[in-house]
């Protein structure tokens, strides 16, 4: 296991699994498999795409500590970087399609449609985290400001969720299955900080001091 | 426009033909005594679960109509294959996979209500009350996409005048089928079933409201409201209701499902008007299927305002949307 995850090409072809759904999209779009509306489709394949690896990125460090996988952490960027990626496409195509680059509409939009208002601060939110990715800006930003404001990612994903429920006319079950999984995810980061470990007697070793290395949370 | 149509359709002419065979054999097979001795409903039963009954039957004799748009007829595979039929799913790719096997047959409408003459109809007599027309009309859902579509049927009120309306009758109201278990989704659906719509009665009555059978040139597909429809052109989709069994004359305006659901979204009214917003979307440009860009823009009725605007002289169409 160990040596799948130290593996210097297991990030390559992780990159290429990560771009499966954008050239399965595009491959539809060139031969017509798109459907009747094929912006909505578009639109609708791509929202669900960015709050998956929304999810998938927010799983690396539960599954780090339960698994005992810490080697895991070597995909938490790239996975953070394909969710802004495909949420990058969402609102691309809404910016295109949906709105034909009325930048003025868009705008509007924003500011009277809650669902939009929530969705374009999700994304909006990723963008400061996209940009600080890099190993220079940890360093620069130092690891615990870096982390700080990477926490923002747990509003892009309640964000997400909510957008998609007020945007659904009445059937809710898909917005809600989204829901369950991130207040899991979210759940688990709740209950881990604040469960206190057990107390051990005064004598015992002193408790493992909580790592603190800026890949934590 | 000459209008060429057997006098005396019948069952058989609309049924497609291999089942209609296959019945018959099925009944030699039996025995025509043993076949006349089964109920008719489970003889239907037996015979129907693989097929679309009333679906993909050549409508003959059907004329044109001066009120047909001349725009682009959006192709049939298109309008088939991306419906809201909430019964059969909320996905618009599910109602064309799940509503195969809806039975449309026996099929009646029950026409109740203020009426000196309340009477059901059997699919084969409404086929032949009027001499059916082929209605191009654009439709403009309210999720912001467009289709223009070759209806076939004739004026609803056709079938109003037959049962004498009173001077009770405001308003009509529509009543879909609903059966739990050939609609297996419909507790997803979210909304109150069956699906309930309404129009006051000089909308009902206008010679725009169609009442539907067929498109394409043929019966409706189960997906598109078979085997009869309401289809309200200047208003958006949700008000053309589908798959119709009860049509009641009422004195008051009558609870539609949309309004129901969510008032503040769906008015009854519901007339096309790009001036007044979705709450959460712009009605004021639509994307025509199967095109990629919301640039058409959405006319005042759909475009019909020349033939309905006077419906609704002195209302605020903000308050009333």
């Amino acid at each position: 296991m160990n040596s799948i995850l130290t593996n210097r090409w297991t990030k390559a072809v992780l990159f290429l699994i990560c771009l499966v759904p954008a050239g399965v999209l595009i491959w539809e779009a060139i031969t017509g498999g798109l459907g009747s509306n094929p912006t909505q489709f578009l639109e609708h394949a791509t929202g669900d795409w960015t709050l998956r690896f929304v999810a998938i990125t927010l799983s690396v460090t539960p599954l780090r500590k339960i698994l005992g996988q810490p080697q895991l952490i070597r995909f938490r960027r790239m996975l953070g970087l394909f969710a802004f990626f495909y949420g990058f496409c969402h609102f691309s195509i809404y910016l295109t399609f949906d709105q034909v680059f009325d930048l003025h509409g868009i705008w509007a939009d924003v500011m009277k449609r809650r669902y939009i208002t929530v969705g374009f601060t999700g994304f909006v939110l990723m963008i400061p985290l996209a940009l600080t990715s890099t190993a220079g800006w940890i360093r620069r930003m130092g690891g615990k400001r870096w982390a700080m404001l990477h926490r923002a990612i747990y509003l892009t994903a309640i964000a997400g969720v909510i957008h998609y429920y007020w945007l659904v006319k009445s059937d809710v079950h898909l917005p809600l299955e989204y829901a369950a999984v991130m207040a899991v995810l979210l759940g688990w980061r709740v209950y881990t900080h604040y469960a206190k470990p057990p107390r051990r007697a005064p004598a015992a070793i002193p408790a493992r001091k909580e790592q603190t290395s800026v890949m934590q949370d | 426009m000459l209008v060429k149509r057997s006098p005396d359709l019948k069952y058989s002419d609309v049924t497609p033909r291999d089942i209609y065979l296959n019945r018959r054999k099925f009944l030699y097979g039996m025995g025509l005594a043993g076949g006349l001795a089964m109920a008719g409903k489970s003889l239907v039963d037996l015979v129907s679960p693989p097929v679309r009954a009333y679906a993909s039957t050549k409508l003959q004799g059907v004329s044109g109509s001066p009120y047909n748009t001349t725009e682009k007829i959006t192709a049939e595979q298109v309008v088939t294959t991306y419906n809201n039929y909430y019964e059969f799913g909320t996905e618009k790719d599910q109602p064309s996979k799940n509503a195969q096997k809806f039975v449309t047959s026996p099929w009646s409408v029950s026409v109740e209500g203020e009426v000196a003459k309340p009477r059901k109809f059997t699919m084969d007599e409404i086929l032949k009350l009027a001499p059916l027309e082929e209605r191009i009309y654009r439709h403009r859902c309210v999720e912001a996409w467009s289709i223009v579509v070759p209806w076939i049927g004739y004026s609803f009120s056709t079938i109003a005048k037959l049962v004498e309306p009173n001077s009770n009758a405001r308003y009509v109201a529509f009543e879909s089928y609903f059966d739990r278990k050939q609609m297996p989704l419909w507790g997803l659906a979210g909304i109150g079933l069956p699906y309930v719509e309404g129009l006051r009665i000089d909308e009902a009555m206008h010679p725009l409201t169609l009442l539907c059978m067929g498109m394409y040139g043929e019966t409706l597909p189960n997906q598109d409201g078979a085997p009869v429809r309401m289809v309200i052109p200047w208003k958006y989709g949700f008000k053309s209701i589908k798959s119709l069994v009860k049509i009641k004359f009422v004195k008051d305006q009558p609870p539609t499902t949309w309004n129901i659901t969510n008032a503040h979204e769906y008015g009854f009214y519901s007339n096309v008007n790009p001036k007044v917003d979705h709450p959460r979307w712009s009605q004021a440009r639509e994307v025509r299927l199967p095109g990629y860009f919301k640039i058409t823009p959405t006319q005042m009725f759909n475009g019909y305002g020349d033939l309905v605007a006077s419906l609704y002289n002195g209302m605020d169409l903000k308050k009333n949307y």
